[in-house]
């Protein structure tokens, strides 16, 4: 009939299986093995997902390349100067290991490689920054909001929502156009603004649905204090979706720098692939490789988040599969 | 919710004059594939039921009798789940033999079920009227107007007071057991030839418990359909099933019609069980308790699943799986439909 | 089990509070040190009267009206005594959930009062709230969401000894924990496990070995096995029976499985739409009962023996149980009531002993809340 079964004895067998006590039975009922805390459950089916390995070995290589983008470069060359008469737009050569040569030369005569290394740390900065601005503030608001409900959640819902009704571009862009110097701290500060929200939301359902539960009002019964509650029993237990939901939108964030750097609102300072594509577009039917090298390593530091995002949702939620 | 097939063809019984049970499982064997391992839920059922019958599945989470239903009815995740042996005969055709084409042909409509929680199988956006209604529109071809008339009539036949005034009424507006009549309702709606029911009143209140179990025990003889009851609670077992099949690790460990069964159980599980429940009408001393806990099913004991848990155990019990004997009086004389996988049966019945 | 026995009575000497301070921590101490006082056995350890409450309905969003309250406790009175096993029968609904909200102060109550060795709790508040907490502990119903999943079974049961650290010293806590999962029949070494690596009959133990953590006197059960599975059940009614004698508690035992409630209870007590229906002793109340509704709810209690079907009186009740928040006028249960008349949706029946048996010595003298109350024996009517 219904295809909405419900699975009682699946889910049962699922459970027994995924226990590996219970074999035997003396009244005291052993539970053999070592302990599996939930966490360390996750961890093995990370360990066992090639999605999270490739991604993670991405992660870790663009880290690398943010903090000694030199290292990958031999000689030295720098990302900014530029000699017009010997490299003016020369197309990419494959010399030698690291060589400045390997993506071919800009406009300007600047490495297009050296360029795309020095990048990188902007862009993973900015990321990074306005993911740990946005998961503290967001969820600190979305855990307050969700714990203490009444006026206080009324409040906050009002305020995230209007919030949310901004253009996430449109108002990073009106802030930033107020700053004559963008510096990374100033485009991570604008993105983070307009983007605690939606984690504010994800947190705020999260903690509504986990203060319910019995170990809550278990720990209410005992006399806990209200600091105990929240950070032993709530925030635990709560957080797997900020967690997953931070990670995937750290691709977002990177885009979002990309894109007001493009449209040069951007960061001023540092080297950014979103200056660097625009400058390339107008190359594109000369010397396609001037978009072409940046845009690609945009794409592939955000994948790589996604699909670090999408593997830790997969092992921190298994029923999402 | 597909509940419904949308083709109209009538499966005609290609075994016309077949006169063996209405459905007969042979051997069925079911396993999950999990990473901890294979979890074994049923290892070789065998049951049948006649037209007309009442048989109650009894057993503990985890014994597999809710997993040997959905195998029945065709609705089992596979993956992770697996049968690797076994048949369903449904009026003597394997139904695992049959195309999809044919198996949803069957249910729903020669074989319906009816679930625990009634709120999670409606649709909650739908009326009930016409969630009701659909059978009639898509199997029967019936107009909009003709399908809501016997939409009227169904929830009338089922004891919804005032049936109506209320079918244009969404589930969420029903009580638990108006619900629960509204599932019985749809599962009856095409006259099936089998209902399994699958705790169709755990989730109810003892006073409304006892309304829906009379109300399906009168439809099932007025019908004469075949009635798979599954449950753990041994207090709905004696009041409705003719005969019981107890279920304990994916096997069937005794069965026999439900007096015989219940005077004199022939398997310490059984036994157990019948002694460890308080009783209504006396004030017992401190109660039975079956030790240990029910088998992990990656990870079932060698020798009878049973064993480690029974006060009887030897050492055979833990090296042969009993077969499911045929039970005889002391005399010789075979006790009908009697049968326990206990290879101290004689004792057991005796002790 | 020796320091699990009552004589931890240092802990509430406060040494160095300002002058101030001390006029209202003694009488705050003993207010305490009242509600550490032995009660004998035979004692009301809990008086319950006229408990009210009432869950308002509202609408809107940031401005929030009134509509209307789910009245889910409505004026119920009992008294649970030293050392015995009260059940609280009923139906969803019924409210003896909220009751064990209430008296657990999980929620605030509308009216009323809960004495607690003679003091009020409903009105405490601080440091003497968690002296009463420390002595009323509880035990739910579904052993998969009562425990934290990122929690080890150590960190479970010791969490009571870090919320009343007076209760056992630092060191002496995980011997405290192991001890106590010995109590209830798990293996001690088990300390560092997940709930999720256990059974539901294992996790329930461990629910229990929390309860006990503080040596609390009365301990609310809310239907603690109806989680499990059959065969586990009887493990855990036991293991709760041996505790109430090692422990010398007091339960209350919430359950809508009446046969459960009669093998445990000393005295039982019936709900219906909160308010208390009938009350009594278990032979009372079982075997002779004189509510309808009780006789109802008995009658139709699915009983383990196939030869009672054919010989069993059944009163099937129609209809549904009204809504809390609009529920009949006089007599609650009247609109289900074979005997209902004209005086019971005028008048409220009061939980008294009915005025035709109050000079008789039957069982059947016991307070029923029915206008037509008369003894009807559903049980043994074979």
């Amino acid at each position: 009939m219904s295809e909405l079964t419900s699975k009682t004895d699946t889910v049962v067998a699922a459970q027994a299986a995924t226990t590996p006590d219970a074999v035997l039975a003396t009244d005291a009922g052993p539970a053999p093995g070592k302990p599996r805390s939930l966490w360390s459950d996750a961890w093995y089916d990370l360990r066992h997902n090639w999605m999270f390995l490739l991604s993670t070995f991405l992660i870790l290589l663009l880290l690398l390349i943010a903090a000694v983008p030199d290292l990958f470069i031999s000689g030295s060359v720098s990302p900014r100067d530029g000699d017009l008469t010997a490299h003016y737009l020369q197309s990419p050569q494959m010399s030698h290991l690291f060589s400045a040569e390997w993506f071919g030369y800009d406009h300007q005569g600047r490495s297009i490689y050296a360029r795309v290394l020095h990048g990188t740390r902007a862009s993973i900065l900015v990321g990074v920054m306005v993911t740990l601005v946005v998961s503290l503030v967001g969820g600190l608001v979305g855990l307050i909001s969700g714990y203490f409900g009444g006026w206080v959640d009324s409040v906050v819902s009002r305020v995230t929502d209007v919030f949310f009704g901004i253009p996430f571009l449109l108002g990073a862009m009106v802030v930033l156009n107020t700053f004559a110097e963008r510096s990374v701290p100033v485009v991570a500060l604008a993105l983070a603004v307009l983007g605690w929200t939606s984690i504010a939301r994800v947190m705020r359902g999260s903690v509504i649905t986990v203060k319910q539960a019995d170990y809550v009002t278990a720990a209410r019964a005992l006399g806990a204090g209200t600091g105990r509650i929240l950070f032993k029993h709530i925030l635990p237990n709560a957080v797997a979706p900020v967690i997953v939901v931070a990670t995937i939108a750290l691709g977002g964030y990177i885009t979002a720098e990309a894109t007001l750097s493009f449209l040069g609102i951007g960061l001023t300072e540092a080297i950014s692939w979103g200056q660097d594509i625009s400058s390339g577009k107008d190359y594109l039917r000369t010397a396609q490789y001037v978009l072409f090298f940046p845009a690609a390593m945009l794409s592939v530091t955000v994948l790589a988040f996604l699909m670090f995002g999408d593997a830790v949702r997969n092992a921190l939620d298994p029923k999402s599969r | 919710m597909s509940i419904i097939d949308k083709t109209d063809a009538v499966l005609e019984p290609e075994a016309v004059g077949f006169d063996g049970p209405l459905l007969d499982v042979r051997d069925l064997h079911v396993e999950f594939h999990t990473r901890d391992g294979v979890a074994k839920a049923v290892n070789g059922v065998n049951y049948s039921v006649e037209a007309g019958e009442t048989l109650a599945v009894l057993g503990e989470s985890g014994s597999g009798k809710s997993v040997t239903a959905q195998a029945i009815m065709g609705i089992l995740d596979m993956p992770p789940g697996r049968i690797p042996r076994g048949e369903i005969m449904f009026r003597g055709q394997d139904m695992l033999k049959m195309s999809e084409e044919q198996r949803r042909r069957i249910r729903g409509r020669k074989i319906a079920m009816i679930f625990q929680d009634a709120l999670s199988s409606l649709n909650p956006v739908l009326s009930v009227g016409y969630q009701l209604g659909e059978m009639y529109r898509v199997h029967e071809g019936l107009s909009k107007k003709a399908a809501k008339a016997k939409a009227i009539e169904m929830m009338d036949r089922v004891k919804i007071p005032a049936a109506a005034a209320r079918v244009n009424d969404y589930p969420h507006q029903f009580s638990g057991g108006m619900r629960q009549r509204i599932m019985i309702a749809m599962a009856l709606a095409l006259e099936p030839e089998l209902i399994i029911a699958d705790e169709p009143t755990t989730a109810l209140d003892v006073t409304v418990q006892a309304q829906v179990m009379d109300l399906l025990a009168e439809l099932q003889r007025e019908y004469r359909m075949g009635l798979i009851l599954i449950t753990h609670d041994l207090g709905v077992v004696a009041d409705v099933a003719d005969k019981i099949a107890v279920m304990y690790a994916g096997r069937i460990v005794e069965r026999g019609p439900v007096h015989e069964l219940y005077r004199n159980p022939g398997h310490p599980y059984t036994k157990g069980l019948l002694e460890s429940i308080p009783r209504l009408d006396q004030k017992g001393q401190e109660l039975y308790a079956i030790k240990g806990l029910p088998p992990n099913l990656t990870r079932i004991p060698s020798g009878c699943a049973f064993n480690p848990r029974c006060p009887m155990a030897q050492d055979v019990c833990r090296t042969d799986v009993p077969p499911l004997h045929p039970m005889t009086a002391p005399d010789g004389t075979e006790l009908v439909g009697r049968a326990s996988a206990c290879h101290f049966w004689k004792e057991t019945v005796n002790g | 089990m020796a320091e699990l026995s009552k004589n931890d009575e240092q802990g509430d000497t406060t040494p160095n509070v300002s002058e101030v301070e001390v006029v209202e921590a003694r009488t705050e101490a003993e207010e305490v040190a009242a509600l550490e006082a032995p009660v004998e056995r035979g004692e009301p350890i809990l008086q319950v009267r006229n408990l009210v409450k009432h869950f308002p309905l509202t609408q809107g969003i940031l401005f929030k009206k009134s509509v209307g309250a789910v009245k889910a406790v409505d004026g119920i009175s009992f008294d649970l005594y030293q050392g015995e096993t009260l059940g609280i029968v009923g139906e969803s609904g019924c409210g003896k959930s909220t009751v064990a909200k209430l008296l657990m102060n999980l929620e605030r109550a509308t009216a009323g009062e809960i004495f607690y060795k003679g003091q009020d709790i409903t009105k405490l508040s601080g440091r003497a709230l968690k002296a009463v907490r420390r002595n009323i502990q509880m035990v739910f119903q579904d052993p998969y969401t009562s425990l934290n999943p990122r929690m080890t079974v150590g960190d479970i049961i010791g969490e009571p000894f870090e919320i009343h650290p007076e209760v056992a010293p630092k060191g002496d806590r995980r011997k405290k924990v192991q001890d106590l999962l010995d109590v209830v029949g798990l293996n001690p070494e088990y300390i560092n496990r997940y709930p999720h690596q256990f059974s539901g009959g294992q996790r329930q133990r461990i629910g229990i070995a929390r309860g006990l953590a503080l040596n609390p006197e009365i301990i609310i059960c809310d239907e603690p096995v109806s989680a499990l599975d059959v065969s586990v059940q009887a493990q855990v009614i036991n293991l709760m029976e041996g505790l109430q004698d090692e422990f010398n508690l007091s339960y209350l035992f919430i359950a809508h499985d009446l046969s459960i409630v009669r093998h445990i209870s000393d005295r039982v007590g019936v709900m219906y739409l909160g308010k208390m229906a009938e009350i009594g002793t278990d032979t009372q109340i079982y075997d002779h009962p004189t509510h309808p509704y009780t006789q109802a709810l008995l009658s139709a209690v699915p009983v383990p023996d196939p030869a009672a079907r054919e010989h069993r009186e059944r009163i099937i009740l129609t209809g549904d149980v009204p809504s809390p928040a609009n529920p009949p006028s006089g007599c609650r249960f009247r609109t289900r009531c074979w005997k209902a008349q004209d005086k019971c949706a005028e008048e409220v029946p009061l939980l008294a002993v009915p005025e035709r048996f109050k000079n008789s010595d039957t069982p059947a003298a016991h307070e029923s809340a029915c206008h037509f109350a008369e003894e009807k024996d559903v049980v043994h009517a074979a």
